[in-house]
Protein backbone atom coordinates (compact mmCIF):
# COMPACT_ATOMS: atom_id res chain seq x y z
CA UNK A 1 0.00 0.00 0.00
CA UNK A 2 3.08 2.28 -0.07
CA UNK A 3 2.47 2.88 -3.70
CA UNK A 4 1.85 6.20 -4.70
CA UNK A 5 0.37 7.95 -7.58
CA UNK A 6 1.97 11.12 -10.49
CA UNK A 7 0.00 13.96 -10.28
CA UNK A 8 -0.26 13.56 -13.94
CA UNK A 9 -2.29 10.20 -13.58
CA UNK A 10 -4.15 11.42 -11.04
CA UNK A 11 -5.03 14.17 -13.06
CA UNK A 12 -5.21 12.50 -16.41
CA UNK A 13 -7.87 9.54 -13.97
CA UNK A 14 -10.21 12.73 -12.80
CA UNK A 15 -10.35 14.15 -16.53
CA UNK A 16 -11.90 10.79 -17.42
CA UNK A 17 -13.82 10.07 -14.53
CA UNK A 18 -15.16 13.71 -15.14
CA UNK A 19 -16.08 12.44 -19.07
CA UNK A 20 -17.70 9.42 -18.38
CA UNK A 21 -20.08 10.82 -15.52
CA UNK A 22 -21.20 13.35 -18.00
CA UNK A 23 -21.73 10.87 -20.39
CA UNK A 24 -23.58 8.76 -17.66
CA UNK A 25 -25.76 12.26 -17.61
CA UNK A 26 -25.89 12.87 -20.74
CA UNK A 27 -26.81 9.77 -22.32
CA UNK A 28 -30.08 9.11 -19.45
CA UNK A 29 -31.30 12.44 -19.97
CA UNK A 30 -31.63 11.85 -23.95
CA UNK A 31 -32.60 8.25 -23.52
CA UNK A 32 -35.19 8.95 -20.42
CA UNK A 33 -33.81 5.80 -18.97
CA UNK A 34 -32.78 5.21 -14.61
CA UNK A 35 -30.62 3.47 -12.81
CA UNK A 36 -28.50 6.63 -13.02
CA UNK A 37 -26.94 7.29 -9.70
CA UNK A 38 -25.69 3.43 -9.29
CA UNK A 39 -23.80 4.02 -12.74
CA UNK A 40 -22.28 7.11 -10.97
CA UNK A 41 -21.39 5.25 -8.08
CA UNK A 42 -18.70 3.16 -9.13
CA UNK A 43 -17.19 5.50 -12.21
CA UNK A 44 -14.07 6.18 -10.24
CA UNK A 45 -13.33 2.33 -9.72
CA UNK A 46 -14.06 1.67 -13.12
CA UNK A 47 -11.95 4.29 -14.36
CA UNK A 48 -9.52 3.42 -12.15
CA UNK A 49 -9.14 -0.15 -13.69
CA UNK A 50 -9.84 0.46 -16.93
CA UNK A 51 -7.01 3.40 -17.39
CA UNK A 52 -4.35 2.06 -15.24
CA UNK A 53 -5.00 -1.36 -13.86
CA UNK A 54 -6.82 -4.35 -16.65
CA UNK A 55 -3.72 -5.81 -18.87
CA UNK A 56 -6.35 -5.32 -21.40
CA UNK A 57 -6.13 -3.70 -25.27
CA UNK A 58 -8.69 -2.51 -27.12
CA UNK A 59 -7.42 -3.67 -30.42
CA UNK A 60 -7.38 -7.15 -29.17
CA UNK A 61 -10.38 -7.60 -26.72
CA UNK A 62 -10.10 -11.07 -26.85
CA UNK A 63 -6.74 -11.52 -25.85
CA UNK A 64 -6.87 -15.42 -23.90
CA UNK A 65 -4.03 -13.60 -21.41
CA UNK A 66 -6.28 -10.67 -20.72
CA UNK A 67 -7.33 -9.59 -17.67
CA UNK A 68 -11.04 -9.61 -17.35
CA UNK A 69 -13.44 -7.78 -15.81
CA UNK A 70 -17.27 -8.33 -14.59
CA UNK A 71 -19.70 -5.79 -13.54
CA UNK A 72 -21.59 -8.28 -11.81
CA UNK A 73 -24.33 -5.27 -10.80
CA UNK A 74 -25.23 -5.23 -14.07
CA UNK A 75 -27.90 -1.63 -13.04
CA UNK A 76 -24.48 0.05 -13.30
CA UNK A 77 -24.43 -0.93 -17.08
CA UNK A 78 -24.10 2.75 -18.23
CA UNK A 79 -21.20 3.64 -16.25
CA UNK A 80 -19.48 0.90 -18.12
CA UNK A 81 -20.23 1.80 -21.17
CA UNK A 82 -19.57 5.44 -20.60
CA UNK A 83 -16.06 4.20 -19.42
CA UNK A 84 -15.55 2.06 -22.41
CA UNK A 85 -16.20 4.82 -25.04
CA UNK A 86 -13.75 6.92 -22.76
CA UNK A 87 -11.09 3.90 -23.08
CA UNK A 88 -11.43 3.53 -26.85
CA UNK A 89 -13.60 -0.13 -26.84
CA UNK A 90 -16.37 0.87 -28.54
CA UNK A 91 -17.66 4.49 -30.55
CA UNK A 92 -19.23 7.07 -28.75
CA UNK A 93 -22.40 6.93 -31.20
CA UNK A 94 -23.51 3.72 -29.17
CA UNK A 95 -24.60 5.98 -26.64
CA UNK A 96 -25.98 8.02 -28.20
CA UNK A 97 -28.61 5.40 -29.57
CA UNK A 98 -28.90 3.86 -26.05
CA UNK A 99 -32.57 3.60 -25.21
CA UNK A 100 -33.45 3.92 -28.81
CA UNK A 101 -35.32 1.33 -30.59
CA UNK A 102 -33.06 -1.07 -31.66
CA UNK A 103 -30.18 -0.07 -29.65
CA UNK A 104 -27.25 -2.72 -29.37
CA UNK A 105 -26.56 -1.74 -25.20
CA UNK A 106 -29.10 -2.61 -23.26
CA UNK A 107 -29.05 -0.92 -19.85
CA UNK A 108 -27.50 -4.18 -18.40
CA UNK A 109 -24.29 -5.30 -20.09
CA UNK A 110 -24.71 -8.15 -22.89
CA UNK A 111 -22.15 -10.51 -23.60
CA UNK A 112 -21.12 -9.92 -27.68
CA UNK A 113 -22.55 -6.79 -28.12
CA UNK A 114 -20.03 -4.82 -27.68
CA UNK A 115 -16.26 -5.67 -27.29
CA UNK A 116 -15.16 -5.10 -23.31
CA UNK A 117 -18.41 -7.02 -22.20
CA UNK A 118 -16.89 -10.09 -20.50
CA UNK A 119 -20.27 -11.43 -19.06
CA UNK A 120 -24.00 -11.21 -19.07
CA UNK A 121 -25.45 -9.65 -15.96
CA UNK A 122 -28.46 -8.07 -14.30
CA UNK A 123 -29.46 -10.90 -12.08
CA UNK A 124 -27.60 -10.22 -8.77
CA UNK A 125 -25.45 -12.68 -7.60
CA UNK A 126 -23.96 -14.29 -11.41
CA UNK A 127 -21.53 -12.91 -11.56
CA UNK A 128 -18.59 -13.97 -8.89
CA UNK A 129 -19.39 -17.56 -9.93
CA UNK A 130 -18.72 -16.73 -13.60
CA UNK A 131 -15.57 -14.85 -12.60
CA UNK A 132 -14.04 -17.79 -10.19
CA UNK A 133 -14.77 -20.05 -13.25
CA UNK A 134 -12.59 -17.73 -15.30
CA UNK A 135 -9.94 -17.10 -12.81
CA UNK A 136 -9.82 -20.73 -12.27
CA UNK A 137 -9.38 -21.47 -15.84
CA UNK A 138 -6.67 -19.05 -15.72
CA UNK A 139 -4.84 -21.33 -13.20
CA UNK A 140 -5.24 -24.53 -14.38
CA UNK A 141 -3.73 -23.31 -17.63
CA UNK A 142 -1.02 -21.74 -16.23
CA UNK A 143 -1.86 -18.18 -18.09
CA UNK A 144 -1.70 -14.83 -16.01
CA UNK A 145 -5.09 -13.28 -16.56
CA UNK A 146 -6.59 -12.02 -13.13
CA UNK A 147 -10.33 -11.65 -12.79
CA UNK A 148 -12.13 -8.42 -11.38
CA UNK A 149 -15.64 -8.83 -10.47
CA UNK A 150 -17.60 -5.58 -9.24
CA UNK A 151 -20.36 -6.27 -6.86
CA UNK A 152 -23.09 -4.04 -5.16
CA UNK A 153 -23.40 -3.91 -1.87
CA UNK A 154 -27.02 -5.30 -1.97
CA UNK A 155 -25.46 -8.24 -4.07
CA UNK A 156 -24.24 -9.92 -0.94
CA UNK A 157 -27.93 -10.79 0.47
CA UNK A 158 -27.61 -13.52 -2.37
CA UNK A 159 -26.73 -16.81 -1.14
CA UNK A 160 -25.01 -17.67 -4.94
CA UNK A 161 -22.72 -14.99 -4.30
CA UNK A 162 -21.48 -16.78 -0.99
CA UNK A 163 -21.36 -20.10 -2.14
CA UNK A 164 -18.94 -18.27 -4.54
CA UNK A 165 -17.00 -16.52 -1.71
CA UNK A 166 -16.36 -19.79 0.14
CA UNK A 167 -14.99 -21.53 -2.32
CA UNK A 168 -12.63 -18.86 -3.56
CA UNK A 169 -11.29 -18.97 -0.65
CA UNK A 170 -10.96 -22.60 -0.48
CA UNK A 171 -9.63 -22.81 -3.88
CA UNK A 172 -6.60 -20.27 -2.60
CA UNK A 173 -7.66 -18.24 -6.26
CA UNK A 174 -5.85 -15.42 -6.21
CA UNK A 175 -5.61 -14.19 -9.43
CA UNK A 176 -9.42 -13.29 -8.44
CA UNK A 177 -10.35 -9.84 -7.08
CA UNK A 178 -13.76 -8.62 -5.71
CA UNK A 179 -14.49 -4.61 -5.72
CA UNK A 180 -17.52 -3.64 -3.56
CA UNK A 181 -19.46 -0.66 -4.50
CA UNK A 182 -20.27 -0.17 -0.78
CA UNK A 183 -22.75 2.78 -1.47
CA UNK A 184 -24.86 1.72 1.56
CA UNK A 185 -28.30 1.96 -0.06
CA UNK A 186 -30.48 -0.88 -1.61
CA UNK A 187 -33.88 -0.95 -3.75
CA UNK A 188 -35.97 0.13 -1.14
CA UNK A 189 -34.14 1.17 2.21
CA UNK A 190 -30.59 1.76 3.43
CA UNK A 191 -28.40 -1.62 4.31
CA UNK A 192 -28.01 -1.25 7.69
CA UNK A 193 -31.77 -1.49 7.68
CA UNK A 194 -32.69 -3.79 5.44
CA UNK A 195 -30.32 -6.61 5.80
CA UNK A 196 -27.01 -5.24 7.70
CA UNK A 197 -23.80 -6.61 6.25
CA UNK A 198 -21.62 -5.77 8.74
CA UNK A 199 -19.17 -7.27 10.26
CA UNK A 200 -18.30 -6.88 6.32
CA UNK A 201 -14.62 -7.52 6.23
CA UNK A 202 -14.61 -10.24 8.64
CA UNK A 203 -17.31 -12.29 6.94
CA UNK A 204 -14.82 -12.55 4.19
CA UNK A 205 -11.92 -12.62 6.52
CA UNK A 206 -13.43 -15.88 7.74
CA UNK A 207 -13.95 -17.19 4.44
CA UNK A 208 -9.99 -16.84 3.55
CA UNK A 209 -10.07 -13.96 1.48
CA UNK A 210 -7.42 -10.79 2.01
CA UNK A 211 -9.53 -7.58 2.70
CA UNK A 212 -8.48 -4.07 1.71
CA UNK A 213 -10.67 -1.67 2.42
CA UNK A 214 -10.35 2.22 0.57
CA UNK A 215 -12.53 5.24 -0.32
CA UNK A 216 -14.26 4.56 -3.61
CA UNK A 217 -13.84 7.71 -5.14
CA UNK A 218 -9.90 8.50 -3.92
CA UNK A 219 -7.85 7.46 -6.68
CA UNK A 220 -4.66 7.78 -4.13
CA UNK A 221 -6.92 5.23 -2.26
CA UNK A 222 -7.65 3.01 -5.35
CA UNK A 223 -5.04 2.49 -7.26
CA UNK A 224 -2.27 1.31 -4.97
CA UNK A 225 -5.03 -1.26 -3.79
CA UNK A 226 -5.76 -2.34 -7.12
CA UNK A 227 -1.96 -2.27 -7.88
CA UNK A 228 -0.75 -4.82 -5.35
CA UNK A 229 -3.02 -8.12 -5.93
CA UNK A 230 -2.77 -9.94 -4.34
CA UNK A 231 -2.70 -8.84 -1.30
CA UNK A 232 -1.75 -12.06 0.02
CA UNK A 233 -0.53 -15.04 -2.18
CA UNK A 234 -2.99 -18.20 -1.98
CA UNK A 235 -6.06 -16.32 -0.84
CA UNK A 236 -8.38 -14.02 -3.22
CA UNK A 237 -8.68 -10.15 -2.45
CA UNK A 238 -11.61 -8.17 -1.53
CA UNK A 239 -11.67 -4.37 -1.94
CA UNK A 240 -14.26 -2.86 -0.04
CA UNK A 241 -15.07 0.21 -1.48
CA UNK A 242 -17.03 2.93 0.35
CA UNK A 243 -18.68 5.38 -2.22
CA UNK A 244 -21.71 7.68 -2.64
CA UNK A 245 -24.37 6.35 -4.66
CA UNK A 246 -24.98 9.20 -7.51
CA UNK A 247 -21.42 10.51 -6.31
CA UNK A 248 -20.83 13.70 -8.52
CA UNK A 249 -24.59 14.63 -9.17
CA UNK A 250 -25.34 16.27 -6.65
CA UNK A 251 -28.79 16.58 -6.58
CA UNK A 252 -28.86 12.57 -6.42
CA UNK A 253 -26.20 11.75 -4.14
CA UNK A 254 -27.00 9.58 -1.34
CA UNK A 255 -30.32 9.14 -2.44
CA UNK A 256 -32.69 6.13 -2.41
CA UNK A 257 -34.73 7.86 -5.34
CA UNK A 258 -31.37 8.12 -7.32
CA UNK A 259 -32.23 4.49 -8.11
CA UNK A 260 -35.14 5.48 -9.92
CA UNK A 261 -35.08 9.12 -11.21
CA UNK A 262 -34.92 9.99 -14.46
CA UNK A 263 -33.24 13.76 -15.42
CA UNK A 264 -35.72 15.73 -18.51
CA UNK A 265 -33.94 16.80 -21.14
CA UNK A 266 -35.05 20.27 -21.25
CA UNK A 267 -32.67 20.49 -17.51
CA UNK A 268 -29.98 18.59 -18.56
CA UNK A 269 -27.71 21.70 -19.48
CA UNK A 270 -28.27 22.81 -16.03
CA UNK A 271 -28.08 19.23 -14.54
CA UNK A 272 -24.23 19.14 -16.37
CA UNK A 273 -23.30 22.27 -15.25
CA UNK A 274 -22.92 20.99 -11.45
CA UNK A 275 -21.62 17.06 -12.51
CA UNK A 276 -18.00 17.03 -10.64
CA UNK B 1 -26.18 -45.25 -18.45
CA UNK B 2 -24.58 -43.42 -16.19
CA UNK B 3 -21.30 -45.89 -16.82
CA UNK B 4 -21.45 -45.11 -20.48
CA UNK B 5 -21.66 -41.15 -19.67
CA UNK B 6 -18.55 -41.68 -17.89
CA UNK B 7 -16.77 -43.81 -20.24
CA UNK B 8 -17.32 -41.56 -23.49
CA UNK B 9 -16.27 -38.53 -21.56
CA UNK B 10 -13.32 -39.96 -20.21
CA UNK B 11 -12.42 -40.93 -23.72
CA UNK B 12 -13.10 -37.39 -25.19
CA UNK B 13 -11.12 -35.77 -22.39
CA UNK B 14 -8.00 -38.16 -23.73
CA UNK B 15 -8.03 -36.39 -26.75
CA UNK B 16 -8.81 -32.48 -25.22
CA UNK B 17 -7.60 -31.07 -22.19
CA UNK B 18 -10.09 -28.36 -22.69
CA UNK B 19 -12.99 -30.82 -21.77
CA UNK B 20 -14.25 -30.44 -17.62
CA UNK B 21 -15.80 -32.14 -15.32
CA UNK B 22 -17.80 -30.44 -12.43
CA UNK B 23 -19.96 -32.38 -9.58
CA UNK B 24 -22.09 -30.63 -7.03
CA UNK B 25 -20.88 -33.20 -4.74
CA UNK B 26 -22.59 -36.41 -6.10
CA UNK B 27 -21.79 -39.48 -8.34
CA UNK B 28 -19.97 -40.77 -5.37
CA UNK B 29 -17.10 -43.20 -6.37
CA UNK B 30 -18.00 -43.38 -10.14
CA UNK B 31 -15.76 -40.34 -10.88
CA UNK B 32 -13.11 -41.51 -9.20
CA UNK B 33 -10.66 -42.57 -12.07
CA UNK B 34 -11.60 -39.36 -14.27
CA UNK B 35 -10.04 -36.99 -11.04
CA UNK B 36 -7.11 -39.49 -11.09
CA UNK B 37 -6.89 -39.24 -14.90
CA UNK B 38 -7.57 -36.08 -15.59
CA UNK B 39 -7.04 -33.81 -12.20
CA UNK B 40 -6.89 -30.61 -13.66
CA UNK B 41 -10.07 -30.82 -15.49
CA UNK B 42 -12.30 -31.84 -12.56
CA UNK B 43 -13.11 -30.02 -9.81
CA UNK B 44 -16.29 -30.87 -6.92
CA UNK B 45 -17.70 -27.21 -6.40
CA UNK B 46 -19.73 -28.26 -3.11
CA UNK B 47 -23.28 -28.52 -2.55
CA UNK B 48 -24.04 -25.37 -4.19
CA UNK B 49 -25.84 -25.35 -7.73
CA UNK B 50 -26.01 -22.12 -8.65
CA UNK B 51 -22.19 -21.48 -8.32
CA UNK B 52 -21.80 -24.96 -9.95
CA UNK B 53 -23.47 -23.22 -13.13
CA UNK B 54 -21.93 -19.99 -13.12
CA UNK B 55 -18.98 -21.23 -12.69
CA UNK B 56 -19.18 -23.74 -15.73
CA UNK B 57 -20.01 -20.43 -17.15
CA UNK B 58 -17.20 -18.99 -16.49
CA UNK B 59 -14.92 -21.85 -17.54
CA UNK B 60 -16.84 -21.95 -20.92
CA UNK B 61 -16.41 -18.22 -21.72
CA UNK B 62 -12.47 -19.60 -20.87
CA UNK B 63 -12.39 -21.82 -23.49
CA UNK B 64 -13.75 -24.81 -21.70
CA UNK B 65 -16.47 -27.50 -22.69
CA UNK B 66 -17.81 -28.57 -19.58
CA UNK B 67 -20.09 -31.30 -18.44
CA UNK B 68 -21.55 -30.43 -14.99
CA UNK B 69 -23.05 -33.53 -13.36
CA UNK B 70 -26.07 -33.23 -10.20
CA UNK B 71 -29.39 -35.27 -9.76
CA UNK B 72 -31.55 -34.25 -11.99
CA UNK B 73 -34.12 -32.14 -9.96
CA UNK B 74 -31.15 -30.35 -8.04
CA UNK B 75 -29.79 -29.97 -11.43
CA UNK B 76 -32.51 -28.17 -13.21
CA UNK B 77 -34.41 -26.15 -10.42
CA UNK B 78 -32.43 -24.84 -7.71
CA UNK B 79 -30.04 -22.94 -10.27
CA UNK B 80 -32.89 -22.16 -12.88
CA UNK B 81 -31.81 -18.86 -13.19
CA UNK B 82 -28.26 -19.43 -13.68
CA UNK B 83 -28.87 -21.93 -17.06
CA UNK B 84 -31.31 -19.19 -18.46
CA UNK B 85 -28.58 -16.62 -18.06
CA UNK B 86 -25.43 -17.95 -17.94
CA UNK B 87 -25.29 -20.89 -20.16
CA UNK B 88 -28.45 -19.98 -22.41
CA UNK B 89 -28.54 -16.42 -22.96
CA UNK B 90 -24.79 -16.60 -23.36
CA UNK B 91 -25.06 -19.44 -25.34
CA UNK B 92 -21.95 -21.43 -23.97
CA UNK B 93 -20.82 -25.21 -24.08
CA UNK B 94 -21.56 -26.65 -20.96
CA UNK B 95 -23.49 -29.89 -21.24
CA UNK B 96 -25.48 -30.59 -17.88
CA UNK B 97 -25.80 -34.42 -17.01
CA UNK B 98 -28.80 -34.96 -14.62
CA UNK B 99 -28.72 -38.41 -12.85
CA UNK B 100 -31.96 -40.02 -12.53
CA UNK B 101 -34.84 -40.72 -14.03
CA UNK B 102 -38.44 -39.57 -12.46
CA UNK B 103 -38.86 -42.68 -10.10
CA UNK B 104 -35.11 -43.47 -9.76
CA UNK B 105 -35.47 -42.44 -6.60
CA UNK B 106 -38.31 -44.08 -5.74
CA UNK B 107 -38.35 -44.06 -1.90
CA UNK B 108 -37.19 -40.65 -1.29
CA UNK B 109 -40.27 -38.93 -2.29
CA UNK B 110 -41.18 -36.00 -4.91
CA UNK B 111 -38.00 -34.06 -3.89
CA UNK B 112 -35.91 -36.42 -5.85
CA UNK B 113 -38.35 -37.10 -8.44
CA UNK B 114 -37.64 -34.99 -11.76
CA UNK B 115 -40.92 -34.98 -13.03
CA UNK B 116 -40.76 -31.14 -14.88
CA UNK B 117 -37.03 -31.34 -15.69
CA UNK B 118 -37.43 -31.85 -19.31
CA UNK B 119 -40.55 -29.66 -19.97
CA UNK B 120 -38.60 -26.49 -17.77
CA UNK B 121 -34.94 -27.25 -20.38
CA UNK B 122 -37.21 -27.19 -23.29
CA UNK B 123 -38.44 -23.85 -22.93
CA UNK B 124 -35.10 -22.36 -22.60
CA UNK B 125 -33.41 -20.97 -26.07
CA UNK B 126 -30.53 -21.96 -27.58
CA UNK B 127 -31.25 -25.40 -24.69
CA UNK B 128 -30.83 -29.08 -26.58
CA UNK B 129 -32.79 -31.34 -24.05
CA UNK B 130 -32.41 -35.37 -24.30
CA UNK B 131 -33.34 -37.90 -22.18
CA UNK B 132 -32.05 -41.21 -24.04
CA UNK B 133 -33.03 -44.62 -24.02
CA UNK B 134 -30.53 -46.69 -23.72
CA UNK B 135 -26.65 -46.92 -22.78
CA UNK B 136 -26.22 -46.81 -27.26
CA UNK B 137 -27.94 -44.05 -27.32
CA UNK B 138 -26.20 -41.99 -24.20
CA UNK B 139 -22.93 -42.53 -25.80
CA UNK B 140 -23.91 -41.32 -29.11
CA UNK B 141 -25.72 -38.20 -27.28
CA UNK B 142 -22.70 -37.22 -25.12
CA UNK B 143 -20.39 -37.18 -28.57
CA UNK B 144 -22.78 -35.15 -30.09
CA UNK B 145 -23.88 -32.59 -27.52
CA UNK B 146 -19.43 -32.45 -27.43
CA UNK B 147 -19.29 -31.19 -30.79
CA UNK B 148 -21.93 -28.57 -30.54
CA UNK B 149 -20.82 -25.40 -28.93
CA UNK B 150 -24.34 -25.18 -27.04
CA UNK B 151 -25.85 -25.73 -23.53
CA UNK B 152 -27.69 -29.58 -23.61
CA UNK B 153 -29.11 -31.38 -20.60
CA UNK B 154 -29.25 -34.97 -20.77
CA UNK B 155 -31.31 -36.50 -18.13
CA UNK B 156 -29.70 -40.49 -17.85
CA UNK B 157 -31.16 -42.99 -15.50
CA UNK B 158 -28.59 -45.02 -13.55
CA UNK B 159 -30.20 -48.60 -12.63
CA UNK B 160 -28.02 -50.54 -15.46
CA UNK B 161 -30.96 -49.88 -18.42
CA UNK B 162 -30.29 -52.86 -21.39
CA UNK B 163 -28.96 -52.21 -24.68
CA UNK B 164 -31.72 -51.92 -26.56
CA UNK B 165 -30.15 -50.76 -30.37
CA UNK B 166 -27.73 -52.93 -32.29
CA UNK B 167 -24.34 -51.54 -32.24
CA UNK B 168 -24.65 -50.39 -35.65
CA UNK B 169 -27.84 -48.19 -35.42
CA UNK B 170 -26.61 -44.79 -36.51
CA UNK B 171 -28.15 -42.54 -33.42
CA UNK B 172 -27.93 -38.71 -34.04
CA UNK B 173 -29.05 -35.79 -31.96
CA UNK B 174 -32.44 -34.30 -32.95
CA UNK B 175 -33.53 -37.63 -34.86
CA UNK B 176 -36.09 -39.94 -33.54
CA UNK B 177 -34.31 -43.60 -33.48
CA UNK B 178 -36.96 -46.16 -35.47
CA UNK B 179 -36.80 -49.13 -33.34
CA UNK B 180 -39.36 -51.04 -34.87
CA UNK B 181 -41.51 -50.53 -38.29
CA UNK B 182 -45.08 -51.04 -38.10
CA UNK B 183 -48.50 -49.34 -39.95
CA UNK B 184 -51.15 -49.76 -37.13
CA UNK B 185 -50.67 -47.25 -33.60
CA UNK B 186 -46.70 -45.40 -33.47
CA UNK B 187 -45.34 -45.33 -29.62
CA UNK B 188 -42.88 -42.59 -29.08
CA UNK B 189 -40.95 -42.65 -26.22
CA UNK B 190 -38.57 -40.61 -24.31
CA UNK B 191 -36.13 -42.09 -21.89
CA UNK B 192 -35.43 -45.44 -20.34
CA UNK B 193 -39.25 -46.20 -20.93
CA UNK B 194 -38.00 -47.75 -24.50
CA UNK B 195 -37.56 -50.47 -23.21
CA UNK B 196 -40.96 -51.47 -21.49
CA UNK B 197 -42.02 -49.56 -24.89
CA UNK B 198 -40.08 -52.27 -27.03
CA UNK B 199 -41.41 -55.27 -24.99
CA UNK B 200 -45.41 -54.12 -25.46
CA UNK B 201 -44.78 -53.99 -28.84
CA UNK B 202 -43.03 -57.88 -28.82
CA UNK B 203 -46.13 -58.40 -27.45
CA UNK B 204 -48.49 -57.00 -29.48
CA UNK B 205 -47.07 -58.27 -32.59
CA UNK B 206 -48.14 -61.74 -31.52
CA UNK B 207 -51.70 -60.46 -31.97
CA UNK B 208 -50.62 -59.56 -35.32
CA UNK B 209 -50.43 -55.35 -33.83
CA UNK B 210 -47.62 -53.93 -35.82
CA UNK B 211 -46.20 -50.62 -33.66
CA UNK B 212 -44.34 -48.11 -35.01
CA UNK B 213 -41.56 -48.15 -32.49
CA UNK B 214 -39.17 -44.37 -32.26
CA UNK B 215 -37.08 -43.38 -29.73
CA UNK B 216 -37.26 -39.65 -29.11
CA UNK B 217 -34.07 -39.49 -27.30
CA UNK B 218 -33.94 -36.06 -28.48
CA UNK B 219 -37.11 -33.83 -27.12
CA UNK B 220 -35.42 -30.37 -28.79
CA UNK B 221 -34.90 -29.62 -31.74
CA UNK B 222 -37.84 -31.71 -32.07
CA UNK B 223 -37.76 -34.53 -34.45
CA UNK B 224 -40.80 -33.00 -36.09
CA UNK B 225 -40.85 -34.76 -39.97
CA UNK B 226 -40.72 -38.39 -38.07
CA UNK B 227 -44.33 -37.18 -35.74
CA UNK B 228 -45.55 -35.93 -38.85
CA UNK B 229 -44.71 -39.30 -40.61
CA UNK B 230 -46.08 -41.49 -37.91
CA UNK B 231 -49.29 -39.33 -37.57
CA UNK B 232 -49.77 -39.46 -41.72
CA UNK B 233 -48.86 -43.26 -41.79
CA UNK B 234 -50.46 -45.23 -38.53
CA UNK B 235 -53.64 -44.95 -37.60
CA UNK B 236 -52.54 -42.81 -34.18
CA UNK B 237 -49.81 -41.97 -31.50
CA UNK B 238 -49.14 -43.18 -28.01
CA UNK B 239 -46.46 -40.82 -26.32
CA UNK B 240 -44.07 -42.65 -23.26
CA UNK B 241 -42.16 -40.25 -21.51
CA UNK B 242 -41.31 -40.55 -17.63
CA UNK B 243 -42.74 -36.81 -16.85
CA UNK B 244 -45.21 -34.27 -16.53
CA UNK B 245 -47.75 -34.86 -19.51
CA UNK B 246 -47.41 -31.18 -18.87
CA UNK B 247 -44.50 -29.86 -20.97
CA UNK B 248 -42.54 -32.86 -21.84
CA UNK B 249 -42.67 -34.99 -24.96
CA UNK B 250 -46.50 -35.69 -25.37
CA UNK B 251 -46.93 -32.02 -24.87
CA UNK B 252 -44.23 -30.98 -27.64
CA UNK B 253 -45.86 -33.79 -29.61
CA UNK B 254 -49.09 -32.53 -29.41
CA UNK B 255 -48.30 -29.28 -30.57
CA UNK B 256 -46.80 -29.98 -33.90
CA UNK B 257 -50.01 -32.08 -34.58
CA UNK B 258 -51.88 -28.87 -33.68
CA UNK B 259 -50.02 -27.16 -35.92
CA UNK B 260 -49.59 -29.10 -39.11
CA UNK B 261 -53.79 -29.50 -38.83
CA UNK B 262 -53.02 -33.62 -38.47
CA UNK B 263 -56.42 -35.35 -36.46
CA UNK B 264 -55.48 -37.92 -35.30
CA UNK B 265 -55.80 -39.90 -31.54
CA UNK B 266 -53.12 -39.05 -29.46
CA UNK B 267 -52.61 -40.80 -25.62
CA UNK B 268 -49.81 -39.33 -23.72
CA UNK B 269 -48.63 -41.79 -21.06
CA UNK B 270 -47.35 -39.84 -17.71
CA UNK B 271 -48.03 -38.39 -14.85
CA UNK B 272 -50.53 -36.61 -13.83
CA UNK B 273 -50.83 -32.88 -12.51
CA UNK B 274 -49.88 -33.49 -9.03
CA UNK B 275 -47.02 -35.24 -6.76
CA UNK B 276 -46.98 -38.59 -6.67
CA UNK B 277 -47.80 -39.48 -2.87
CA UNK B 278 -45.64 -41.80 -0.52
CA UNK B 279 -42.94 -44.09 -1.11
CA UNK B 280 -41.94 -47.49 -2.97
CA UNK B 281 -40.35 -48.92 -5.35
CA UNK B 282 -39.72 -48.20 -9.01
CA UNK B 283 -42.74 -50.89 -10.66
CA UNK B 284 -45.00 -49.27 -7.75
CA UNK B 285 -44.77 -45.91 -9.22
CA UNK B 286 -44.51 -46.94 -12.87
CA UNK B 287 -47.54 -48.92 -12.77
CA UNK B 288 -49.25 -46.27 -11.14
CA UNK B 289 -49.12 -43.95 -13.92
CA UNK B 290 -48.95 -46.76 -16.84
CA UNK B 291 -45.20 -46.45 -17.33
CA UNK B 292 -45.23 -50.59 -18.15
CA UNK B 293 -45.88 -52.85 -21.06
CA UNK B 294 -49.15 -53.31 -19.90
CA UNK B 295 -50.16 -50.03 -19.70
CA UNK B 296 -48.62 -49.34 -23.20
CA UNK B 297 -50.61 -52.40 -24.74
CA UNK B 298 -53.60 -50.57 -23.13
CA UNK B 299 -53.37 -47.65 -25.07
CA UNK B 300 -52.79 -48.46 -28.34
CA UNK B 301 -55.90 -51.19 -28.04
CA UNK B 302 -58.08 -48.08 -26.70
CA UNK B 303 -56.97 -46.22 -30.12
CA UNK B 304 -57.17 -49.18 -32.28
CA UNK B 305 -60.30 -50.54 -31.07
CA UNK B 306 -62.04 -47.22 -29.63
CA UNK B 307 -62.82 -48.33 -26.44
Amino acid sequence: MKTKISIKLLSELKHHALNARRAVVSTSAMAGSVHIASALSPIDILTALYFDVLNIDSKDPGNPRRDRFILSKGHGGLGLYSVLVERGFIPKKLLSEYGQDGSILAVHPVLGSVPGIEATTGSLGHGLGMGLGMALAQKRDKKSGRVFVLLSDAECDEGATWEAVMLAGHLKLDNLVVIIDYNKLQCYGKVKDVLDLEPFADKWLANRWAVIEVNGHKFEELIPALRNIPKQNNKPTVIIAHTIRGKGLPFMENTIEGYYMNIKQGDLEKVLATVY
Amino acid sequence: MRTAFVEEITKLAREDKNLWLLTGDLGFSVFDNFQKEFPAQYLNVGVAEQNLISIAAGLAMSGKKVFVYSISTFLTMRPLEQIRNDLCYQNLPVYLIGGGSTFSYSMFGCTHFPLEDLGLMRLLPNMAVMAPGDPLEVRALIRDVYRRNSPAYIRIAKKGEPVIHASDDVISLGRASKIRDGKDISILVSGRQLANALSAVTTLKKNNINCHLLSFHTIKPLDKLAIIKAAKETKGIVVVEEHFKNGGLGTAVAEILAQEGLSIPLINIGIDDEFPKGSGSQDYFLKKYGLSPEGIIKAVNKILHHE
